[in-house]
């Protein structure tokens, strides 16, 4: 085997390998800007300032007592918090995360840093991610519980709502790039307006990113969208009869989906690797790429734990007269403006 | 040889899982293997170099109408189908109407497979009626689409309309006053 089949699979091993860090890691984070925002510490007394404590979350988790209860269905209720998880992961395998690099001059053939590239990568995402719904549908059904079928129900419901706007508000972002493939789309926005603004479709499609960011918000069932588990309503939602680590797979399955959901989000919309010239020269644009999800992530969980959940009818509401028709207008607007100049 | 071993693979997966779609008496798992068969289908797609038609499938299909027929399932709560007396009747000794059914999958199994028989005497592959790439570029298939279809395309979009607006006129319930 060649060096660089070598180096392309153990880049797919590192994907991986930062997904599942990326769950851990966003749980740390969470607590912390959570007990920021607070005004208290957050965990802080395993390792130092509470940097081991996803590990003694997990350990905690994997040692408790695997429950089922008596009327869950057997095969459905063990499969939903795979299907969640699997979902989550293979969402990621084409969104690329940096440019095209040989590892400080040592390969001769440039490889890519990220899992597979395919010419129809962000339908792929976009398919893959719809799937993850299932999990949290089947959990709620199998449970054979009734606080479990109302979040099973309503995550149904929401996805559907929602992935209208998402996938239409990606649709003006493919109209502009003329292309379905998340490395071209990013490696359109390489270049500057009058040389120092990034060419970046957020400024483009300012109404479209913030389409894409809520609708994001409702497909991942973060707050103040989490209507699948509002404990004040429901208990725990969805996954109120599981436990152990059945029970770990879905704010993983969640945590991961939300990396997925900046990672793209970058692409499309922030330029993805590009922005920070210092860095490329180096072959470090993976960095620029990690800095963008990071900033997407924290405003994900400042989010959460600065605004109050909504009421389900104005969820729906909002989504189908609102949201909807705001980014088929964002669509419209833009495919003809891109009609008018290239005529 | 591999593209065999995935097409045999991928295909037994699809009439397998369909198969089992009927033979369910939990309607939740019937949807479920549909899924499962839509996936399959998505899979030949892949191997017949068209992966926006498996993309279109996957998304269309299993992402968005089976979450609606799994939400309906949910919503109405369907319990396991009872087996009558009658359904465990050899379906043509059944009363009735069933029997008509009975009669009809008969005619409908018939045709399919002299459907099937005729297929294998076609010598030309179904792309190459279009232009060979016409299935496997976006670009290719949207003006084939919106061009030489136009015409199919928005009837069916109406017709689909029509469907809707209807099912909202049945749906709705008479105002009591």
């Amino acid at each position: 085997m060649d060096l660089r089949v070598g180096v392309q699979l153990a880049i797919i091993g590192l994907t991986f390998f930062m997904l599942i860090n990326a769950s851990a890691l966003l749980v740390l984070a969470e607590r912390k800007i959570m007990g920021f925002m607070q005004q208290r510490y957050g965990p802080y007394l395993v390792g130092p300032h509470g940097l081991l404590q996803p590990l003694a979350d997990i350990l905690k988790l994997l040692m408790k007592e695997e429950l089922r209860p008596k009327g869950a269905d057997k095969w459905l209720f063990t499969l939903a918090p795979i299907l969640s998880v699997t979902a989550a992961f293979a969402a990621f395998a084409t969104v690329p995360w940096g440019a095209e690099t040989t590892l400080f001059g040592l390969l001769d053939e440039p490889v890519r840093l990220g899992v597979a590239d395919v010419n129809v990568g962000i339908l792929v995402v976009f398919a893959i991610t719809s799937m993850g719904v299932y999990g949290i549908v089947l959990a709620g059904w199998a449970s054979n519980s009734k606080y479990s079928l109302m979040g099973g129900l309503r995550a149904a419901a929401q996805m559907i709502s929602y992935e209208l706007a998402y996938a239409t508000s990606l649709a003006a972002v493919i109209l502009l790039a003329g292309s379905l493939s998340l490395r071209e789309i990013v490696d359109t926005q390489a270049s500057t307006w009058f040389g120092f603004i990034p060419r970046w479709y957020v400024f483009l499609q300012p109404l479209g990113f913030i389409i894409y960011v809520i609708a994001g918000v409702a497909e991942t069932n973060r707050a103040p969208f989490d209507f699948p588990e509002a404990e004040q309503e429901l208990v725990a939602g969805y996954n109120t009869e599981y436990s152990s680590v059945r029970f770990a797979l879905f704010p993983q399955a969640e945590y991961i989906n939300m990396a997925t959901m900046s990672a793209v989000a970058t692409d499309l919309y922030l330029g993805g690797w590009h922005g920070i010239p210092f860095l490329d020269q180096y072959g470090l644009s993976w960095v620029t790429f990690l800095l963008k999800v990071g900033a997407i992530l924290f405003g994900y969980i400042w989010m959460r734990w600065t605004l109050p959940r909504y009421r389900y009818d104005q969820l729906m509401g909002f989504g189908w007269k609102f949201l909807f028709p705001a980014s088929v207008l964002n669509l419209l607007v833009t495919a003809a403006l891109i009609l008018y100049f290239n005529a | 040889m591999p593209e065999v071993v995935t097409f045999y693979l991928l295909a037994g997966l699809a009439v397998v899982a369909s198969a089992l779609v009927i033979g369910q008496r939990n309607p939740m798992y019937s949807v479920l293997l549909l899924i499962v068969s839509f996936a399959a289908l998505a899979g030949l797609y892949i191997q017949l170099d068209a992966p926006f038609v498996a993309v279109a499938q996957i998304i269309i299909y299993a992402g968005a109408i089976m979450v609606l027929f799994l939400f309906v399932v949910m919503l109405l709560n369907a319990p396991q189908e009872d087996a009558a007396e009658w359904d465990r009747a050899h379906p043509l000794r059944r009363p009735g109407i069933a029997r008509f059914g009975a009669a009809l999958a008969v005619v409908l199994i018939l045709q399919l497979a002299y459907a099937l028989m005729r297929v294998n005497g076609l010598e030309a592959p179904v792309g190459s009626q279009t232009g060979g790439a016409a299935v496997s570029s976006v670009r290719e298939l949207g003006r084939v689409l919106f061009d030489r279809h136009a015409f199919a395309f928005e009837a069916t979009s109406i017709l689909i309309l029509v469907a809707m607006v209807g099912a909202v006129v049945l749906a709705r319930r008479e105002d009591p006053s």
